[in-house]
This record gives C-alpha cells, sequence and structure tokens, in this order.
C-alpha cells in the first residue's frame, strides 16, 4: 500500500510553486508530488532522493514482454545513470511480492540483476498522483511514463509512451546529460545534442547584448542562433 | 521491511548501516561508509528508528543500546 505523505511543504520548501503544485498533476518546472511508497526496497519517499536526480518511471505490468525488455535496458544504463548522481524507481500496479517474482525471474532467465527499487502502487495512488494511467489506454495498467525529478525536487522532465512502444533508454540517458549541461553552464541544448557537441548560447534580450555577443568568440550564424563548446 | 525481517532479524543492508555508524552520523556519513545509494539509508535509518534501534538526534542518528545488541553474536 502506497500512502500519500502530508507534509508536501516540507518535502520541498525549497522549491517556490510547491503549495500551488501540490494539488495538481506534476508540471515541468513545478515541484513533484510528494509521496510514500511500498517497494521493493522497503518504504521509500520521494523526499529521501533529496539531493540525487531521480528517474521515476512507471510499466504497464509484471511478467510482460516489453516491460522485461525495458527493465533490462534500465538495469544496464543504471551504473551510467549512477555515474551522474541519477537514482531510478520504477511502479506499477502490482503487489511487492509479485514485483520480486519477476525480478528474480529475470534475473533466472536473462542473469541480470534489477538493480532499483519498483513501487508497488496496488491502490494506484503515486499513479493516480503522477498521472500515469491513462484512461485511453488502461484503467487498470499505468502506461509508460517517465518523469526526471531534479535533486531539489523539481519536475524537469516528462516522456510518455503507449503500452506498445518501449523506451529508448538511451533518450534518457542523452535527457540526462542535456538537463545538467543545462544547468552548469546555463546553456541550452540543440536538436539530437549529445555530450562534446556544441550547445546553444541563450538568445540576448537587449540591443547591448547582441553586440556583445556578436564580439564574444562565439560561432554565430546570426544573432539569434550562436553556439559554443563546453 | 527493508532492514527488519518479519522474524525480526536484520537485514545486511541493515547490519551495514548499524556497523557503519559510531556516536553519532547523518545519512550522508552512512552511505559514504556503506556505498549505499543515500535514498536507501535515508529510507533505511528512519524505519530503524521506527523499530527503536537507532535514534535520531537532530540530523544526526546514534545506534541505541537495543541496536548495538543485535550487532553482537
Amino acid at each position: 500500500m502506497s500512502s500519500l505523505v502530508e507534509s508536501t511543504v516540507q518535502e520541498t520548501s525549497h522549491a517556490p510553486a510547491a503549495s500551488v503544485q501540490s494539488a495538481s498533476l506534476p508540471r515541468l518546472g513545478m515541484a513533484a508530488p510528494a509521496f510514500e511508497a511500498v517497494t521493493t526496497h522497503g518504504k521509500i519517499r520521494l523526499s529521501d532522493f533529496h539531493g540525487t536526480w531521480l528517474v521515476l518511471f512507471s510499466h504497464p505490468a509484471d511478467f510482460t514482454p516489453v516491460c522485461t525488455t525495458e527493465f533490462l535496458a534500465f538495469a544496464a544504463i543504471a551504473p551510467e545513470l549512477r555515474k551522474r548522481n541519477v537514482e531510478l524507481l520504477g511502479l506499477s500496479i502490482d503487489s511487492t511480492s509479485s514485483h520480486i517474482a519477476w525480478v528474480r525471474n529475470i534475473k533466472e532467465k536473462f542473469g541480470i540483476d534489477i538493480p532499483f527499487p519498483i513501487i508497488a502502487d496496488s491502490n494506484k495512488e503515486v499513479a493516480t498522483l503522477y498521472g500515469m494511467l491513462m484512461p485511453g489506454e488502461s484503467k487498470t495498467e499505468t502506461s509508460r511514463c517517465v518523469f526526471v525529478i531534479d535533486p531539489v525536487g523539481i519536475v524537469r522532465a516528462m516522456i510518455y509512451y503507449p503500452l506498445t512502444t518501449g523506451r529508448n533508454t538511451d533518450e534518457i540517458l542523452r535527457l540526462l546529460d542535456a538537463l545538467q549541461t543545462t544547468d552548469k553552464h546555463k546553456v541550452a541544448t540543440p536538436a539530437n545534442w549529445k555530450p562534446g557537441d556544441k550547445v546553444i548560447v541563450p538568445p540576448p534580450a537587449t540591443m547591448e547584448d547582441v553586440e556583445a555577443r556578436l564580439n564574444a568568440g562565439y560561432e554565430c550564424t546570426d544573432w539569434y542562433f550562436c553556439k559554443k563548446s563546453v | 521491511m527493508a532492514c527488519i525481517s518479519s522474524q525480526g532479524e536484520l537485514s545486511e543492508s541493515a547490519r551495514k548501516m548499524l556497523a557503519a555508524m559510531d556516536a553519532s552520523a547523518t545519512p550522508e556519513d552512512v552511505a559514504s561508509r556503506t556505498e549505499l545509494p543515500l535514498f536507501r539509508v535515508r529510507a533505511g535509518l528512519r524505519e530503524m528508528a521506527e523499530a527503536g534501534l537507532v535514534e535520531l538526534n537532530e540530523e544526526a542518528y546514534s545506534p541505541t543500546q537495543l541496536g548495538r545488541s543485535l550487532l553482537t553474536p
């Protein structure tokens, strides 16, 4: 059973929008809804991840083929994510016993350890809180949702895939690299960016900034379109 | 339960955490000493506090007499 934690203000006291966010579905740039849930690693609160990045993701059901491929893929990127101070947390509307049996089955059949906890959201509390149920797809299975939550508890990215389409974990890794690069260097990343590529310098807001920009040594195609290496 | 089995026995991670604590340690200290993920240490220490194995003083935990007794063979 999962139970919602009342102390949303404490959970997200660093986030200015916490009080507004607590009653609605997740929004980019807003505090992630607080929760406490039973997982395969014991009872965990969202606040336990304070100081680390978190990839909270849902899957439709245990012992299903696409989900199994996804878990193998998430397990494969877990070491790279850990290097980036990112933790994984899975979720489905299944029991802890089902999760444990499935994880053991994956170990037995594929030889892979699943290193991250999985929320047993039998009563759909966290799934409902995060809008992981898509009634047009299923009323009993969560869709393939991904929420990237930063070290201070802000939702930084959301990805939704349908039941039929397995996710691309390389893209999730790339997304984390992009978000962390953005935070570190105060830049944006262009389409299909990957680490090592040039980044986008935010457009200037004033004429004075434009002049400064053009003399700053950036690779500029025009005044609003400048790149640099980081 | 992550730290204490239904038979009341400590899990391996709980033993690690208790063994890594001296007089007083923050979750960050314990995570660093045990190499366990910080979220797991926070959740584990909270669970052990509820079971009376550790106590929280401000931001640091210390093992109780009961907690220490479970570590000794």
